[in-house]
């Protein structure tokens, strides 16, 4: 497990310094502290200074929320300097493994927990909290010298995702006859992705559900780098990591009656409003119940859901923060340790995060 | 005296045989976990699926399990580094060898042993953003992600080994046989080409099946740059994934141990062990044949 730990971390570091250069001093600094200090985590200690923030808050998950928590836990641990805020990347499934086992007092997640995953968490008893963060929607993107694809339609998109289309439809014209006889490459995030369930959702019909001849990728920037580097490409991740590298990409917008003039791009308007529909969607932290006892982790969810801080930090990493009422719905469900998901009572398929957010108060 | 002489010779004795004991209960070990592991993954998929699929598929829903293109991958990938690494080694051997000054030598030598050096990590991030960049502007059709790009830095990679192994079996041809050649009237390259060459080919054949060997167990340079997409193809232009790959692939994720793709990665470690193992057992023997054909 720990030798496991420090490879991931080894390979992350140097993704992020080559490809978008983060600063990599945080990574490194995340890596060496979640293998010493993985055991005491869950726990936390805070033994120090009654008034002093000094434990340890330990998250993993999905990539497509590591910004944010990242970008929360840089903010949070400046406010704190004695904190410390550790984010890893393992996909939202990979994640709810690890939180499910209580190795980790937050999961980032793209996707609303699966029935399996309370049962496993119920199982070793874990109680969490879901917590929606912000809303994302999923960009459809091509290389930018492709100048063919003005817009894809739902349809259009399943055809290509199916698990059918293996190995079947390989060139752009299968898809519509007027695009050019070119092979077609596919990119798109791994199995342990919770933008991968979300996608195949709603536009293959069925979670987890797709071909398997892309190139898949945990890591949203090795799939930039696939994409910007194939003149052939499409793929999909979140619509931040579009905006992190607009000039390397280009964006197509989705329609879901399969006409041009329905077409909507993806952009904080339309992600908020949900007319970038089917591919938008809210985006969750999970609390470990328990772990928020722990004084550290507590402050560090209130500050992550102090809607001012929602608004610059969230903006600023290229996602759409909810409304600021909703936050206060949000914090309400941690003063009140509400573990029922929104999304496993009755109807929640056809509701609105703020629909459900209200119905799920009693 | 001569009593805690033997006492001590015997210590000595023992403790290397422990060493070298050591040495083969980890193999032997690391072999009985393989080959457990492997015996599970084939309780669910039956091994004719295994070897002869073409699609490889495990961590998705509809799971398959052909090998096939991991396999492809692997040789695709491996046969390219060779293509480079063959002709540019011997000519290298051949050059510090027979043609350059001593002093030369000795400069050259050590600048091609700091390419062994190298982390591997750096090698694949050079294949993906320098050289794959470079190979696009020759190749438009080039993927992003593609097996001719690391390919090529690989066989920059094995070049320190394929140059130090031909040297020896170069060296290793006895000076009476040159001699006895130029004494004929045979010119420099004549020399080489129907003396030298013919008599170090068992040497040269076994240097280039351990570098075979040590391309395909390369595990960073691949993932890094090869696109980690399994594709029964011998296409070079577009993203493949070979074993080695794979296996990182699996424990990047988190795969619960005892499920079936969990055992995946040790029954293709497994066959990646037997492959290598024969290539090193063909190659030590290729090895000593030269070496006693003179003696």
């Amino acid at each position: 497990m720990l030798l496991r730990q420090g490879r991931r971390c080894f390979i992350y570091y140097f993704m992020k310094n080559h490809i978008l250069l983060i600063t990599p001093f945080f990574l490194i600094s995340a890596c060496t502290t979640t293998i010493s200090e993985e055991d005491s985590a869950a726990t936390g200690s805070s033994h120090m200074m009654e008034d002093a923030i000094t434990g340890m808050v330990t998250i993993d998950g999905s990539s497509t929320v590591f910004p944010i928590t990242e970008a929360m836990a840089e903010e949070f641990q400046k406010k704190h300097p004695g904190s410390k805020v550790v984010v890893g990347i393992s996909g939202t499934g990979g994640g709810f493994k690890r939180f499910c086992r209580g190795e980790i007092s937050i999961n980032d997640a793209s996707r609303p927990i699966d029935l399996s995953e309370s049962t496993l968490c119920r199982e070793n008893g874990v109680s969490s909290i879901e917590l929606p963060v912000a809303f994302d929607g999923i960009a459809v993107m091509v290389h930018p010298s492709n100048d063919w694809v003005d817009f894809f339609t739902v349809d259009e998109l399943k055809t290509l995702w199916e698990p059918n289309a293996e190995e079947t439809i390989t060139h752009w014209n299968q898809i519509r006859p007027e695009w050019p006889d070119k092979p077609i490459s596919l990119y798109g995030p791994g199995v342990d992705s919770g933008t991968y369930d979300y996608f195949t959702d709603v536009i293959v019909g069925k979670e987890g559900v797709s071909r398997g001849d892309f190139v898949a990728s945990e890591d949203d920037n090795v799939l930039v780098q696939g994409i910007a580097s194939d003149p052939n490409a499409l793929g999909f991740f979140s619509y931040a990591y579009y905006q992190e590298n607009t000039h390397r990409l280009k964006l197509i917008p989705v329609s879901v009656i399969g006409n041009d003039v329905s077409a909507v791009s993806p952009s904080p308007e339309t992600i908020n409003d949900g007319s970038y529909a089917p591919l938008s969607r809210p985006i969750f932290i999970y609390a470990n119940t328990d772990a928020l006892g722990d004084r550290t982790v507590s402050a560090f969810i209130d500050f992550y859901l102090d809607p001012s801080n929602a608004a610059s930090l969230i903006r600023e990493v290229g996602y759409v923060p909810l409304p600021p009422e909703l936050y206060l719905l949000v914090q309400e469900r941690v003063q009140k340790r509400i573990t029922q998901s929104l999304y496993q009572q009755e109807g929640a398929g056809d509701m609105t995060l703020s629909e459900l957010l209200h119905s799920g108060r009693e | 005296m001569h009593a805690r002489h033997i006492r001590k010779e015997r210590l000595i004795g023992w403790m290397f045989a422990s060493c070298g004991t050591l040495s083969i209960c980890v193999t032997l070990g690391i072999i009985a976990v393989l080959f457990w592991e492997t015996i599970h993954f084939f309780h669910v998929v039956p091994l004719n699926e295994f070897l002869f699929g073409t699609k490889w598929t495990p961590l998705f829903s509809e799971k398959k399990f052909g090998i096939l293109p991991l396999i492809a991958g692997t040789l695709l990938i491996a046969s390219i580094a060779m293509i480079f690494a063959l002709p540019l080694g011997l000519l290298i051997a051949i050059f510090l060898r027979e043609y350059a000054p001593p002093r030369l030598r000795r400069l050259l030598k050590p600048v091609l042993e700091i390419l062994a050096g190298i982390p591997t990590i750096v090698y694949g991030y050079f294949a993906l953003l320098t050289v794959t960049p470079v190979l696009q502007k020759i190749i438009p059709s080039l993927a992003g992600f593609n097996a001719l790009s690391p390919g090529i830095v690989m066989s920059i990679m094995i070049l320190p080994l394929m140059i130090s192994l031909s040297e020896d079996a170069i060296h290793a041809v006895p000076e009476h046989l040159r001699a006895a050649a130029y004494a004929l009237g045979s010119t420099r390259l004549q020399v080489i080409f129907r003396v030298v060459l013919p008599s170090a080919m068992s040497g040269i054949v076994s240097a280039c099946i351990l570098s075979v060997s040590r391309a395909i167990g390369e595990t960073m340079l691949v993932t890094v740059a090869a696109g980690m997409r399994p594709t029964f193809t011998m296409n070079p232009l577009v993203p493949v994934q070979t074993i080695t790959a794979y296996i990182v692939q699996v424990s990047l994720g988190d795969t619960p141990t005892g499920t079936l793709e969990y055992s995946s990665i040790f029954a293709v470690a497994f066959v990646l062990f037997v492959g290598t193992f024969v290539l090193n057992i063909i190659a030590q023997k290729l090895r000593h044949s030269f070496r006693f054909s003179y003696a």
